[in-house]
């Protein structure tokens, strides 16, 4: 990839990052903890790409690790998060 | 080509959902579609990535993704709320350790194309092989597997050397031109120990700042990692997370009036000094107890980790409820950084069922204590100690904190009379007018109301 294109996209998504986050209750600071683990997840596609393309053992075995971590972060991330939310949705009912 | 433009599109879409649900989490509203949103983004970006051309040892892929996909799925589900922020932790940290494994891959393969990519791919090695060892250590911690302080002999020298040798090893990969792999070895080694020891010394209120910190280096990785693979999806998720999450550091430890540098390297227990605080603390049977809050006109609720600790916040509301039937007017006071995650006590209370209406910031509440008859301190400590508006010398002098000591009167629920967490002796504890009720906040706060409903009758 071009670095100054790359280097465009990581000023951008820093600044993304920091306005979507500014003005969030202190209450959600924890399920946002959460949220913003669950989206880093996403390293799980970098880690299949990675073992997609692996051929000696020592990349197979590295790979393996590397997609089982990130499902892990990503599946867990999902979990955890959601049920924090879920306790805020049955507020609103009542 | 088709195929290709698919996947491009998919990994369009899936950064563009990754935002929007964090934005929607950003508000009690929309906080539940925004993980939903994120999360659709999440299954696009798995399953076209099984479409990429050339992709070998598909077996193996969906062996590891269902085997650590389930596996955190069932562990997540089943872990209790309380136990939520060392379950962010772990999940962070084998984010990171996968971030670091992808530049291992990388390394492996010896394709390194120009020092740029070389020196991203070492560095999201770094950082995620850092938050993986830092996260687990402190999941041990928090979850009680490890003892809750531990400190080398000149610990700051040891991190600032070790973490010295380990970019300077670094630095050699980046600048060496093949791939060594000793050195390359070595160096994730390094940068394991690293985080491990790191992370060693920190305890008490510092850990939820800590996770956060983590949690902000292993979206850095993954940026950079993005940036090595050559996928602008994971470089946006990445470095948004890292940006969120950083901010989200900083807010923390302005909270808690301490720099990050403090954090790092100033352990509280460690820090020491204060003064000695002079009397005894005087105990309170449940009986008494009960009658104070139940003859009060106003209660106001100090929660902290103990309660959480004890699976409490069920029992407390309840006494709540009772409480306000008999004509008292019951509210929670909330310390940013009560228990081990930001909103750590919000969330607890919420699943307890506890209005938000009740719920106040520090802000929002401080100036009421003076009014309240009753304080009610429940596994709340640093957050409550006066000492850090009066004793300079205290380590956590200058930290905002709940002003419980302003009310009639206290009463401290407790385990025992040992300082807590962190290790600073409180001088609220040692008040004229603060009264200690031993025992778990669970079993406590489940005597208070059996006399709290025999006075009612």
């Amino acid at each position: 990839m071009d670095g100054m294109l790359a280097l465009y996209i990581f000023m951008l998504a820093a600044f993304t990052g920091y306005e979507v986050i500014s003005r969030v209750p202190v209450i959600l600071h924890t399920p946002l903890m959460s949220g913003s683990n669950f989206v880093h997840g996403v390293v799980l596609v970098g880690g299949m790409i990675a073992l997609g393309q692996a051929e000696t053992p020592l990349e197979q075995a590295i790979g393996f690790v590397a997609v089982l971590l990130g499902a892990a972060n990503a599946a867990g991330g999902y979990v955890v998060t959601e049920r924090m939310l879920a306790m805020f949705k049955s507020k609103e009912k009542n | 080509m088709a195929i290709k433009w698919l996947i491009d599109a998919s990994y369009f879409v899936a950064a563009i959902l990754f935002i929007l649900g964090l934005k929607g989490m950003s508000s009690p509203v929309s906080a539940r579609k925004g993980i939903v949103w994120a999360g659709v983004g999440m299954v696009l970006a798995t399953v076209v990535t099984f479409l990429t051309p050339g992709m070998g040892n598909m077996l193996l892929m969906v062996i590891a993704i269902g085997l650590g996909g389930v596996l955190a799925w069932v562990s997540g589900k089943r872990v209790a709320m309380t136990d939520m922020p060392q379950m962010v932790a772990i999940y962070n940290g084998m984010g990171g350790g996968a971030a670091a494994a992808i530049a291992a891959v990388e390394f492996a393969r010896g394709e390194m194309h120009g020092t740029v990519v070389t020196l991203l791919a070492t560095l999201g090695a770094l950082i995620g092989a850092v938050s993986f060892s830092g996260s687990v250590v402190a999941w041990a911690k928090l979850q009680g597997v490890m003892n809750k302080a531990f400190r080398l002999p000149a610990q700051n020298a040891v991190n600032v050397v070790l973490a010295l040798v380990t970019v300077g090893f670094g630095a050699a990969i980046v600048i060496a031109p093949q791939v060594d792999p000793m050195l390359v070895g070595a160096f994730f080694v390094l940068a394991l120990v690293l985080g491990a020891v790191i992370t060693l010394p920190i305890g008490g209120a510092d850990m939820p700042v800590v996770i956060s910190l983590f949690n902000a280096f292993t979206g850095l990785a993954v940026g950079f990692e993005g940036f090595v693979m050559g996928i602008p999806a994971l470089i946006i998720a990445g470095i948004v997370v890292g940006a969120a999450g950083t901010l989200l550091t900083q807010l923390m430890a302005k909270a808690m009036n301490r720099p990050i540098s403090n954090i790092l390297f100033v352990p509280m227990a460690a820090a020491g000094g204060g003064e000695a605080v002079e009397g005894e603390q005087k105990e309170v049977g449940a009986m008494d107890a009960a009658a104070m809050m139940r003859y009060a006109s106003k209660v106001i609720i100090v929660p902290g980790y103990g309660m959480a600790v004890a699976g409490a916040q069920h029992k407390v509301w309840e006494m709540s409820e009772l409480l306000e039937e008999a004509g008292v007017e019951v509210v929670f006071a909330i310390h940013p950084v009560a228990g081990r995650m930001p909103g750590h006590m919000n969330v607890l209370l919420a699943e307890a069922g506890v209005p938000y209406e009740k719920i106040f910031d520090l802000e929002e509440i401080n100036a009421d204590f003076a009014q309240a008859d009753v304080a009610l301190v429940i596994g709340a400590n640093d957050v409550v100690n006066p000492s850090a508006r009066t004793d300079k010398s205290s380590p956590i002098y200058g930290m905002p904190i709940l002003n419980a000591d302003m009310a009639q009167n206290v009463i401290v629920v407790k385990r025992g009379k040992g300082t807590g967490y962190s290790g600073i002796e409180n001088a609220l504890f040692y008040k004229d007018n603060t009264r200690l009720l031993y025992g778990s906040a669970q079993q406590a706060i489940g005597e208070v109301i059996q006399h709290v409903k025999a006075m009612s009758v």
